[in-house]
């Protein structure tokens, strides 16, 4: 299915006409569930496997913004690139990271991404077109105004999509790289996911501003504002911005209005959080509930080709799951290397020679 | 071949290695049009575009963002600090992104960021520091800082060829000061090679930066009372010369470490350990260490100049060591 899906989109991808969702084709549309319903099979393993201690580190989910990040990921193309945050790791699997990549990823083994090295979604592959964030937050919306700005003194058609929070934009870094990338007008889309809580904070402590979407003006960017819950609104708003930015229209500050039901991490016991908002998001806003009820109703797709994506997707975690237990921890001299450029390893410490 | 300055010496890399390389460009603040708070730049943004030469705004956060980011596409950025001063305010972006991304996820910033430190010239706290101990601490990143018009050159231009990140403290009081004539051709000076400035048997004053010239200026007065001082211009500070500092400790066993940068916690303690971990038995007296005091760095000359090093202080500490 994942190459099915991956492959449906790139024949459609430019059928899609600016703005226009409607015009994803059906098989587009069965993509997105498909992405959102691997996110979220591939999460529930991780909070199995976190709960067999079989993971090293926090868990940060994503449930409930499942929608946020395939429908805005879906809007780049292949040789676009997208910095992807902590709640966003299906943005990372649209852009081609894969299950098996992402548990390792988890496990800190030998042979993740990173080589057990960092952890989470902290990894990157310019080949597929991804960079994952760093903990200090904002950080990548300067980085990728970079990356961007590589793409527009080149002439390359390519574009740059960045996620942060509603934290992240408290910050210096999101003020700076976003400043930075609008006055020299690169091709960058910035995403900031609102989903009403950075760790414990409410937005209402994070901001003063009614809505994060009016910090647009102040730099002198588009703005635009779309629910986060529904994959289809949040592919459209991210795709107008990201045909703006590669006609020439510099950057776009979109804002997806989201919720976390979990806490920041697995640890989070969410205290803070007034009693029945969680229960109420998932009951009334569930993303993929959402997307059932539009597939089913306007789509006319048969709830047994749901089931069968569904099935699909939790194979495909069982099989990367299975891999990914059997990856070795790396060995502990291997955090020497790679410092520097070359193939050099520094020297250990005499004591541990 | 005539002489130029150490600051036309950086400008003849930056104008080479430009030529040389399409993918090689400048950032920062006002070294386009403006041609630099230091005039360094001067001119490029007429050679070589807009596009090459780039006028950014305020944010040492996004400049040195938007180099790695460069970088990471295979652009080879050159981005400046209008002092090094202000480096502080991209240090998250330098060490918690720059310096490990290689490490953690293959991606290599191969950049070069320029920053005009030092003091010697009433620059008050915040346009005369020498940030460089901050960064040595950091794995990950390279750092230079030359002392000659020769090296300014010749490590600017390895340093935009390198493929990791460079950071350049070029002295500002060295920039119009300084003069050299440069050797011919492609002139590059490897990173992480010492250079000996003064050969010498009796005593070695191991220093780099601005305080090179104080060494010799030091050297040149203990040789009249007989002593032979051999200077050692570290050039590089990461990754450190440890064979150059080794040899001259064997040669002399006498040390003195010169820094102007600050004491505590500045690279002259981290010179002493090495010695003291591979050649203690070749010491015939303690190591001296002769820098900056712990101080903020104080505009009025009176004061600047008891706070920083002088070529006094340096015989002194030569004297002091010599007695042993």
């Amino acid at each position: 299915m994942k190459g099915d899906a991956r492959g449906a989109k790139r024949k459609e991808k430019h059928a899609a006409a600016p703005g226009v969702a409607g015009r994803l084709s059906h098989s587009d549309k069965l993509s997105l569930y498909y992405w959102m319903r691997l996110t979220r099979t591939l999460e529930e393993r991780l909070v199995n496997l976190h709960r067999q201690n079989k993971l090293v580190g926090g868990l940060f989910r994503s449930l409930g913004q499942e929608a946020d990040a395939v429908g805005s990921a879906f809007a780049v193309e292949e040789h676009d690139v997208l910095s992807s945050l902590t709640r966003n790791l299906g943005s990372l699997l649209v852009k081609g990271a894969t299950p098996v990549e992402v548990i390792r990823q988890h496990m800190a083994t030998a042979d993740s991404p990173t080589r057990g090295r960092d952890l989470g979604l902290h990894f990157a592959d310019m080949g597929r077109g991804f960079i994952g964030h760093i903990s200090p937050l904002g950080d990548m919306v300067a980085v990728m105004a970079g990356v961007t700005l590589s793409f527009k003194v080149r002439g390359e058609p390519r574009v740059g999509l960045v996620y942060l929070g509603d934290g992240a934009t408290s910050t210096g870094a999101f003020h700076e790289g976003i400043n930075f990338a609008a006055v020299q007008r690169c091709p960058l889309v910035v995403i900031a996911e609102n989903n009403g809580y950075a760790y414990s904070t409410p937005t209402a402590k994070q901001s003063a501003a009614k809505q994060f979407v009016d910090k647009a003006a102040g730099y002198g960017v588009a703005g635009d504002r779309a629910d986060g819950n529904d994959v289809l609104a949040v592919y459209e708003v991210t795709k107008r911005a990201v045909d703006r930015a590669r006609s020439g229209g510099g950057v776009t500050l979109i804002e997806l209005v989201t919720y976390r039901r979990r806490g920041h991490a697995e640890h989070d016991n969410q205290s803070y959080v007034p009693g029945g908002e969680v229960e109420r998001w998932a009951a009334e806003n569930d993303p993929i509930d959402r997307y059932v009820r539009v597939l089913i109703d306007r789509e006319k797709v048969e709830q047994s080709e749901l089931d069968a994506i569904d099935a699909r997707a939790t194979a495909e975690v069982d099989a990367a799951a299975d891999q990914a237990l059997r990856s070795p921890p790396p060995s502990g001299p291997d955090a020497l290397t790679d410092v520097y450029a070359g193939a050099s390893r520094l020297a250990p410490h005499w004591y541990r020679k | 071949m005539a002489e130029i300055t150490y600051l036309e010496a950086i400008r003849e890399a930056l104008v080479e290695e430009m030529e040389r390389d399409a993918n090689v460009f400048c950032l920062g603040e006002d070294v386009g049009v403006f041609g630099g708070a230091f005039k360094v730049t001067e001119g490029l943004q007429a050679r070589f575009g807009e596009n090459r030469v780039i006028d950014t705004p305020i944010s040492e956060i996004a400049i040195v963002g938007a180099a790695a980011g460069a970088a990471h596409m295979g652009l080879r950025p050159v981005a400046e600090m209008q002092f090094a001063d202000f480096i502080s305010c991209a240090y998250d972006v330098l060490t918690n992104y720059v310096a490990t991304s290689r490490y953690r996820t293959g991606l290599a910033c191969p950049m070069v960021v320029r920053a005009p430190s030092g003091g010697y010239v009433r620059g008050g706290p915040f346009h005369s520091q020498n940030p460089e101990a901050a960064f040595v601490h950091t794995p990950g990143l390279k750092i230079v800082c030359p002392a000659t018009a020769e090296d300014a050159k010749g490590l600017l231009k390895s340093a935009i060829r390198d493929d990791d990140c460079v950071l350049f403290f070029e002295h500002k009081y060295l920039y119009r000061r300084i003069k050299g004539v440069m050797p011919p051709g492609d002139h590059l000076t490897p990173i992480g090679k010492a250079r000996i400035a003064r050969e010498g048997k009796d005593l070695s004053i191991i220093t780099y930066g601005a305080t090179v010239w104080k060494a010799i200026e030091a050297a040149d007065q203990l040789a009249q009372a007989g002593v032979s001082v051999e200077v050692i211009d570290l050039r590089t500070l990461a990754p450190l010369d440890d064979d150059a500092i080794v040899a001259t400790v064997k040669k002399t066993n006498r040390v003195v470490i010169v820094h102007e940068d600050t004491r505590t916690g500045g690279i002259a303690g981290e010179i002493a350990a090495r010695i003291n971990e591979l050649c203690w038995e070749w010491l015939d007296a303690p190591v001296l260490r002769v820098t900056a005091h712990d101080v903020p760095l104080p505009s009025a000359a009176a004061l600047e100049d008891f706070v920083l090093p002088q070529t006094a202080d340096i015989v002194a500490a030569a004297q002091r060591v010599g007695r042993y």
